[in-house]
């Protein structure tokens, strides 16, 4: 992009979340590349691009999953200070059960698939240090009504569940805590499209009511122009183009992201 | 008159990498906007008007130029503005209307034009209370309010969005052809709400097909033809 | 001098089994687990005359700690003339050469499986516990790499996640045997698997209770006077067995863990599980002068 624009000037709170100059490499490949990012409370940022392009990579490293060759990570919360990639694992643990949810496009990876739903749900809160089973249930359930999960099938195993109930448990158990910080990699890829619909409709209404701060990354632009405030395109393990969701999608500058929204228009 | 936005040389183009070409839109266009002031945006297909709207809007980058926008903040520079700036600006002063609606599957009708204020802040009754008197301003039938608009008509939608894009007075408003297709009601209740909030203040810029649906609130027009198009090998619409 | 009066003669086996090295080793992980209550200490657990799995973890502390002065009781879920026991028992003190006894008010050394027994321990008393599975995590994390983790960084969450399923599953905790206990407020332990009745009797208990696995090769403690706490939530109380109201139909004793004994007719009777203390309930109704010591449970009740 040619055009470097200023500094904000009206807003002055804060991003909540800050990524700089981030690079990592495995061997001889480079999955990132000075990669920067930031989010403000309540915004949702979406990153998109192709697979390869170092987004899942760069989520993994907001959810203190990996740490990167260079390059620093803040949260702007009360008792959250530093650099987060320099925490132990016993920090990384307890900031990420608490302030941060992620919902991974593979329910494996984020729930237990033969305990109970409402179980999958408590387990954040135990983490967190809740001891009363009333409290566990009842925060549960209200977890998964705002999920918009069935409470017929509470205790039912994700196991048993379609996909996109699957995410909508991972999603309870996700915003639980009420974090502050969501996390959201391709969450409704390999869902039918008018399940997909649904989830999507879902996170918004979340959004908009809690004024979570979101990061979503998805290669599907239909899912990043749904929901994100903000778009970063990523390519090859770079920031290729970042700007307001219309105006990447409306008048993209870079070549790449020309293509890319072409494409699918 | 106090000045809401001072536009200087603004261009703007596209490249298009693929094409390895430019398309000019406009080029060193400069006018300024007061207060309650409306001003018509003139000119050839293809001359720009829109394009200059979404310009100003940021949604395209422009390509050279000042958007002097004098926000409660002070002056600021929308062609330069940080992108969280111009995100919160389109919340709280700067308003845009075109004549398609976002529906959203299950978002009730009343619900998608009450957002507004609740992201001003409004409670969410007021907001409700407030959504339902401007649904029945443009004639969207009551029991329609906790319908879905997914499945409104395409004039259903278009009433629900205007009740949506107009409930929240702003500083500035940007209309890209509002009354196409509108029926006369519906039209007559958008001139009316045009006219009111243009009273309390908010200042205008418009394209519209056909500007005699407006006539009465221009106060200004400018005119994007570039001055190599002979007039009379222009279609536009005269006024 | 000469190698000869350097050296002891050759004998046919060291005292008490072990080998001096082999019993340095456990003495050492003895001491870092008590340091350490409830934290589990690898050791190489040696063979014994015994296949694994049998008690040979008990075995190894128990001839570890011998020596002639000290009186040693074995039981065997609360029997001390089960042949597991008697066989134990023997062995022990045919390699030490330690008196043996059946009574736990005489016992100076007491390996058990899976009681412990109903009168109170003395400080200058060991218990030694056979212990089968000796990771509580196992359960939730199969993974013994990230269980070690989560002990590090006492990340127990998903033990009460489990107490939360059986709950939502059938209405209340399943736990029997084993249940999993905070120990100094800090490791996870299971307690060998005693029943839910036997748990309180290690919470803040003048005894020493030395934990070990010899197939899984884990040695944990409990120390004299430390906390022991059965993990429940808030809201949903620790319940022991519902022996409380039970009559042992032979000795006569009431309200202490029984033994359930189905009868012909399908109903049961049932008979007191520590056997000594049956036994010394008969011998008392029966006109013999017969030292009974305090009880843990007073009237079927554990007094807090």
């Amino acid at each position: 992009m040619t055009l470097t624009l200023d500094a904000p000037r009206i807003v002055t709170t804060h991003p909540l979340l800050q990524v700089h100059h981030v690079s990592k490499s495995y061997g001889s490949v480079t999955a990132l590349r000075d990669v920067s990012a930031i989010a403000y409370p309540g915004e949702v940022l979406g990153i998109v691009g192709e697979s390869g392009s170092g987004k899942s990579t760069l989520l993994r490293m907001m959810n203190l999953g990996e740490t990167p060759d260079t390059g620093s990570y803040t949260l702007d919360l009360p008792d959250v200070e530093g650099n987060l990639f320099d925490l132990d694992r016993f920090a990384r643990r307890m900031l990420c059960a608490t302030r941060i949810g992620i919902v991974y496009q593979n329910p494996h990876l984020g729930l237990l698939m033969k305990h109970s739903s409402s179980g999958n749900v408590a387990e954040r809160l135990l983490v967190a240090g809740e001891r009363s089973f009333a409290t566990l249930r009842a925060k549960a359930t209200a977890a998964l009504e705002a999920s918009e999960f069935p409470l017929d099938r509470l205790d039912a195993p994700p196991i048993e569940l379609s996909g996109g109930m699957q995410q909508r448990v991972q999603l309870a158990k996700a915003i639980a805590l009420e974090p502050a910080l969501l996390l959201l990699d391709e969450p409704t890829t390999g869902l039918d499209v008018s399940v997909q619909a649904l989830v999507l409709d879902t996170l918004k209404r979340l959004q908009q009511e809690r004024r979570i701060t979101m990061v979503i990354v998805s290669h599907d632009l239909g899912v990043i122009r749904t929901l994100a405030d903000r778009v970063m395109v990523m390519r090859g393990g770079a920031v290729v183009e970042a700007g307001l969701v219309d105006q990447i999608f409306q008048d993209p500058q870079h070549a790449y992201t020309q293509q890319l929204v072409h494409a699918k228009l | 008159m106090t000045p809401v936005l001072d536009i200087e040389g603004l261009s703007k183009g596209f490249t298009l990498h693929h094409l390895g070409n430019r398309i000019e839109a406009f080029d060193d266009i400069s006018f300024t906007v007061g207060a309650g002031e409306f001003v018509l945006l003139k000119g050839a297909n293809g001359a720009g008007k829109s394009t200059l709207l979404r310009t100003l809007y940021r949604s395209y980058l422009p390509r050279a130029g000042v958007i002097r926008f004098h926000s409660d903040h002070g002056p600021i520079d929308l062609a330069r503005a940080a992108d969280i700036d111009v995100a919160h600006l389109r919340r709280t002063e700067i308003g845009f209307v075109t004549q398609f609606l976002q529906a959203r599957p299950r978002v009730s009708a009343e619900a998608i034009v009450a957002e507004p204020l609740r992201l001003h802040g409004v409670a969410v009754e007021e907001a409700l209370a407030q959504a339902r008197e401007a649904l029945k301003t443009f004639g969207v039938k009551p029991d329609l309010w906790k319908a879905y608009p997914t499945t409104f008509s395409g004039g259903e939608q278009q009433k629900v969005n205007l009740a949506r894009a107009l409930i929240l007075p702003q500083k500035l408003l940007l209309l890209d052809e509002p009354t196409a297709s509108l029926d006369a009601h519906a039209r007559a209740a958008l001139v009316a709400r045009l006219a009111e909030l243009k009273a309390a203040g908010t200042a205008m810029i418009g394209v519209f097909h056909h500007p005699g649906d407006v006539e009465q609130l221009i106060d200004r027009v400018v005119d994007l033809t570039p001055d190599f198009i002979k007039s009379e090998d222009r279609t536009d619409v005269d006024l | 001098m000469t190698l000869q009066t350097l050296t002891k003669p050759w004998e046919p086996m060291s005292y008490g089994f072990l080998d001096g090295s082999a019993k340095r080793e456990i003495r050492r992980k003895m001491i870092k687990a008590i340091a350490v209550p409830g934290c589990q200490m690898p050791y190489a657990s040696r063979e014994v005359p015994m296949a694994r799995g049998w008690g040979t973890g008990g075995l190894q502390v128990s001839l570890t700690l011998v020596n002639p002065a000290m009186r040693v009781k074995v039981i065997d879920q609360g029997a001390d003339d089960s042949v597991n026991a008697a066989s134990i028992r023997r062995f022990i003190a045919r390699v030490a050469g330690t008196p043996t006894t059946m009574d736990t008010l005489e016992a100076d050394l007491i390996q058990s499986r899976h009681r412990i027994p109903e009168e109170v321990l003395r400080e200058d008393q060991v218990l030694v516990l056979q212990v089968p599975n000796p990771e509580p995590l196992r359960p939730v994390q199969p993974n013994m790499s990230i269980a070690r983790q989560m002990h590090a960084d006492a990340d127990y969450g998903r033990m009460w996640l489990q107490l939360y399923e059986q709950i939502v599953r059938s209405g209340r905790v399943m736990q029997g045997a084993s249940y999993p206990s905070l120990v100094h407020g800090r490791h996870v332990m299971t307690p060998s698997p005693i029943p839910r009745w036997d748990v309180p009797k290690l919470h803040m208990a003048k005894h020493l209770t030395i934990l070990s696995a010899g197939r899984e090769k884990r040695i944990f403690a409990v120390p004299p006077f430390t906390r022991v706490e059965p993990l429940v939530f808030s809201d949903v109380p620790y319940k022991v067995e519902d022996h409380a109201g039970l009559t042992c139909h032979r000795s006569g004793t009431r309200g202490f863990f029984m033994n359930e004994i189905p009868q012909d007719d399908g109903s049961s009777v049932f008979e007191v599980s520590d056997s000594e203390w049956g036994v010394k309930a008969i011998r008392r109704r029966d006109g013999e002068e017969v030292a009974l010591g305090e009880t843990w449970y007073k009237n079927g009740k554990m007094p807090s």
